[in-house]
C-alpha cells in the first residue's frame, strides 16, 4: 500500500528534477554572487530602493530579450533590434505629436512600426531562406535608412506621449515601478504562449527539427514570420518605454540592447541552436547582465574597462555552462 | 578538359560577384564628372580595398560554417595600435606593422581558441570577445588621433599610385591574395576547413584534422583584419576607437560575403569572390553620390540594396524539387 502512494509522489519530484535546469541555477547563483560583490563593495547594494531601481532598468532589456527568446528559440537570431527599438520609440514619438489622438494613439502605432519590420524580417527568413543573420542586419539597415531620412540626422524633436512616460517612469503605492509590472505581464503572456499554445510548441519543434515539424502538420513558415513579428513588435515597444524613460527618443539609442539581450538569452541557458531553454533562464540572464553593468558602474570603471570586463565576464559564464557536447 | 562545366560551376558565386561590381563600376565610372582616370580608380580603391580586407577575414571563418562578429572590433583595434606603433625609421615602422598584425593574429587565437576548445558557439563568442576589443581599442585611444611622429611616408606608399597608374592599395590585396589566400586554399587545413564547413561530422570522421582547421580560420581572420585596420590607419593617419565604425564594418562585411557568392552555411565561396562583393558593395554606395543625391539618402540606399542583394539568394527556391528541401 505504501509504495504504491510513494509511486506519483515520487514520478512528481522525478519530474520537477528533470525540469531543474542547471544553466537556469547556475545563472541565479551568478547573480546571488555578484549581489554578494557588490554589498561588500557599497553597503546600500541591498537595499530595496537599490534592487527595484535595477529592476526597473532591466525592464527595458527584459522586454527586448523576450522577442529575442523567441526568435532563439526557433534557432534563429535578429539583429535588428537597434533600429527597431529606435523606430518604434520615434514613431510612437511622432504619433504623439499630433493632438490628443496622437497621444493615445501613439503606442499602437509604435509597435505597428516594429510589427511591420518584424514582418519583413520573418518574410525574408520564413519564406526567401536567406539566413535570418543577414535578413535581420539588412533590415536593420534599412530601418536606420528610413530613420536617418526622416530625421534628417538629427534628434527628433518630439517628446514622449504621456503614457509613455507613465509606463517608463512611474511607480505604484508599493514603491513597484510600472515598468517592471509591464515586464512582468508581458513575461507571463509569453510564457503562457510558449507552454500553453500550439504556436509555443511549434516554436520548440521547429527549433529542434524544422523539417520534422513540416512533417508532422506545423505550418512552419508562418510560425517562423509570427515569431518575427512578435519580435519586432516587443522590441518597438520597449524603445517607446525607453523614449518614455528620457522623454524623448534618439538617434542610436538602441545600440546598447541588441548584445545584452543576445547575451541575456544565451546566459539564461537558451541554446542558441534553437529548440531548448525556458523564460525563468531569460529573466536570470537578464538580471544578471543588467546587475553587471550596474556594478561597474557602480565602481566607476570607466568605458574602456567595462566594455573588456563585460566580453570577459560573458565568455567566462558561457564556458561554465554553456558549453555543447561533442558532435560525435 | 570535359569538366570545365563543373569547374564553373564551383565558381559561379565569384563570377556574379564579379559581374555585378563590373556593372556597378562601369556606371559608377562613366557618370563620374573626372571619368576612368587613375585618381578615380585610387580613391575607388583604396574606400574598397578596406572593406574588402574585413571580408577576406570573414570568409576564412564562413568557410568554416561559423561567423566571425568581432571582425569590424579587431579591425578598429588595430587601427588604434597601428597610430601608436607606425613611427620612425623604415626598421622602426617595419616592427610596428608586425607589431599590428600580431594584435590580430592574437585576437583571431582567443576566438579560435574558445570556439575550439571552449565549444561555444562563434556567434556569441566573437560578440563578446568584440566587447572586450573594443574596450582594448578603447583604452588605447580614448580621443582620435595619432602620434606626431607617425611614418606618413609609408601610409602614402600604401595608399597612392604605383609606377604613377596602378592603385597601391589594389597591389597589396593582389600579393595578399596570392600570398596567403591561395596557399591557404591548397593547403591541409585549407581544405580542412571546407571539409568542416560542409559537414563537420564527414570531415572527422575522414580524419580531417578539424580542430586545427578552425583554429588556423579564425587566426587568419584575426590577421585580415588587422590589415585592415593597418589600411585604416594609413588613410586617416590617426585611430579611432568608433563603435559606429566597428559595427558598421561588421555588418558590411557579412554583406560582401554574401555578395560575393560565399555561403554562410559554410563550405563554399571563395575570398576573390568576397573581394568582388566588398568592391561592388562599395561602388553601390557611392553611386549616391555620382548621381548627386542627398547624402542623407544613403544609409536607406544601401539598406535597399543590400535587402535586394539578399533576396538574390531566394532565386534557388526555383530550383527546390522538394519542399523539404526547403528546410535545412
Amino acid at each position: 500500500m505504501a509504495t504504491e502512494n510513494l509511486q506519483p509522489v515520487r514520478a512528481r519530484f522525478q519530474q520537477i528534477l528533470r525540469r531543474f535546469d542547471p544553466a537556469v541555477a547556475t545563472a541565479f547563483g551568478c547573480i546571488v554572487l555578484l549581489l554578494l560583490v557588490g554589498s561588500l563593495y557599497s553597503s546600500n547594494f541591498l537595499s530595496p530602493e537599490y534592487l527595484l531601481q535595477q529592476l526597473k532598468v532591466a525592464s527595458f532589456l527584459g522586454i527586448i530579450a523576450t522577442g529575442m527568446m523567441v526568435v532563439i528559440l526557433l534557432g534563429q537570431i535578429d539583429l535588428s533590434v537597434p533600429w527597431v527599438v529606435t523606430t518604434g520609440a520615434m514613431m510612437a514619438c511622432a504619433a504623439a505629436s499630433y493632438g490628443t489622438a496622437g497621444q493615445i494613439l501613439a503606442i499602437p502605432f509604435g509597435i505597428l512600426c516594429g510589427v511591420a519590420l518584424g514582418l519583413m524580417n520573418g518574410f525574408g527568413v520564413a519564406y526567401l531562406r536567406i539566413p535570418s543573420m543577414i535578413v535581420t542586419l539588412a533590415i536593420n539597415a534599412v530601418a536606420q535608412g528610413l530613420m536617418v531620412v526622416y530625421t534628417g540626422g538629427f534628434s527628433p524633436r518630439d517628446t514622449a506621449s504621456g503614457a509613455m512616460r507613465f509606463l517608463a517612469t512611474g511607480t505604484t503605492i508599493a514603491g513597484i515601478p510600472h515598468a517592471l509590472i509591464v515586464w512582468a505581464i508581458v513575461g507571463i503572456l509569453v510564457v503562457f504562449l510558449l507552454s500553453r499554445t500550439v504556436f509555443g510548441r511549434a516554436v520548440y519543434a521547429i527549433g529542434n527539427r524544422e523539417r520534422a515539424a513540416y512533417l508532422s502538420g506545423v505550418a512552419t513558415q508562418r510560425i517562423v514570420l509570427l515569431a518575427f513579428a512578435l519580435s519586432g513588435a516587443l522590441s518597438a515597444f520597449a524603445g517607446e518605454l525607453l523614449a518614455g524613460y528620457a522623454s524623448k527618443a534618439a538617434q542610436s539609442m538602441g545600440d546598447a540592447y541588441l548584445l545584452p539581450a543576445i547575451a541575456a538569452v544565451v546566459l539564461g541557458g537558451t541554446s542558441i541552436l534553437g529548440g531548448r531553454g525556458n523564460y525563468l533562464g531569460t529573466i536570470a540572464g537578464v538580471i544578471l547582465i543588467t546587475l553587471l553593468q550596474s556594478i561597474l558602474s557602480v565602481m566607476q570603471i570607466a568605458e574602456f574597462g567595462r566594455q573588456i570586463i563585460y566580453g570577459i565576464v560573458i565568455i567566462a559564464m558561457l564556458l561554465l555552462y554553456g558549453r555543447e557536447r561533442l558532435a560525435r | 578538359m570535359t569538366d570545365w562545366r563543373y569547374r564553373l560551376a564551383q565558381q559561379r558565386g565569384t563570377l556574379t560577384a564579379l559581374a555585378i561590381f563590373l556593372v556597378m563600376f562601369t556606371i559608377y565610372v562613366s557618370n563620374h564628372p573626372a571619368g576612368f582616370t587613375p585618381n578615380v580608380v585610387q580613391t575607388a580603391a583604396n574606400k574598397g580595398v578596406l572593406l574588402a580586407l574585413v571580408a577576406m577575414a570573414q570568409t576564412f571563418v564562413v568557410v568554416t560554417a561559423g561567423i566571425d562578429l568581432s571582425v569590424g572590433m579587431i579591425f578598429i583595434l588595430a587601427s588604434c595600435v597601428a597610430s601608436y606603433v607606425v613611427v620612425g625609421s623604415p626598421w622602426q615602422s617595419a616592427t610596428g606593422v608586425a607589431l599590428v598584425i600580431l594584435t590580430g593574429l592574437a585576437c583571431g587565437l582567443v576566438n579560435g581558441l574558445i570556439v575550439v576548445f571552449g565549444r561555444l558557439q562563434p556567434i556569441v563568442v566573437t560578440i563578446a570577445t568584440g566587447a572586450t576589443y573594443f574596450g582594448l581599442a578603447l583604452w588605447l585611444r580614448p580621443n582620435p588621433g595619432s602620434t606626431p611622429e607617425f611614418n606618413s611616408d609609408l601610409a602614402d606608399a600604401f595608399t597612392g599610385k604605383l609606377l604613377g597608374l596602378y592603385p597601391a592599395s589594389l597591389v597589396a590585396l593582389a600579393v595578399l591574395v596570392l600570398v596567403v589566400w591561395i596557399p591557404w586554399r591548397r593547403s591541409v587545413v585549407g581544405r580542412a576547413a571546407y571539409a568542416v564547413g560542409s559537414s563537420e561530422v564527414a570531415a572527422y570522421m575522414s580524419g580531417v584534422p578539424i580542430r586545427r582547421a578552425r583554429l588556423v580560420a579564425y587566426i587568419l581572420s584575426g590577421a585580415f583584419a588587422s590589415i585592415g585596420g593597418l589600411f585604416l590607419t594609413f588613410f586617416t593617419y590617426s585611430g579611432e576607437a568608433s563603435l559606429a565604425n566597428g559595427n558598421t564594418y561588421t555588418l558590411f562585411s557579412i554583406a560582401a560575403v554574401v555578395l560575393g557568392g560565399v555561403s554562410l552555411f559554410g563550405g563554399s565561396g571563395s575570398a576573390i569572390g568576397a573581394i568582388f562583393g566588398a568592391l561592388a558593395f562599395r561602388t553601390i554606395g557611392d553611386l549616391l553620390f555620382v548621381f548627386d543625391l542627398d547624402p542623407l539618402w544613403q544609409p536607406l540606399f544601401q539598406g535597399v540594396v543590400l535587402v535586394l542583394a539578399v533576396s538574390l539568394g531566394a532565386a534557388r527556391l526555383f530550383q527546390v524539387r522538394n519542399r523539404l528541401d526547403l528546410f535545412n
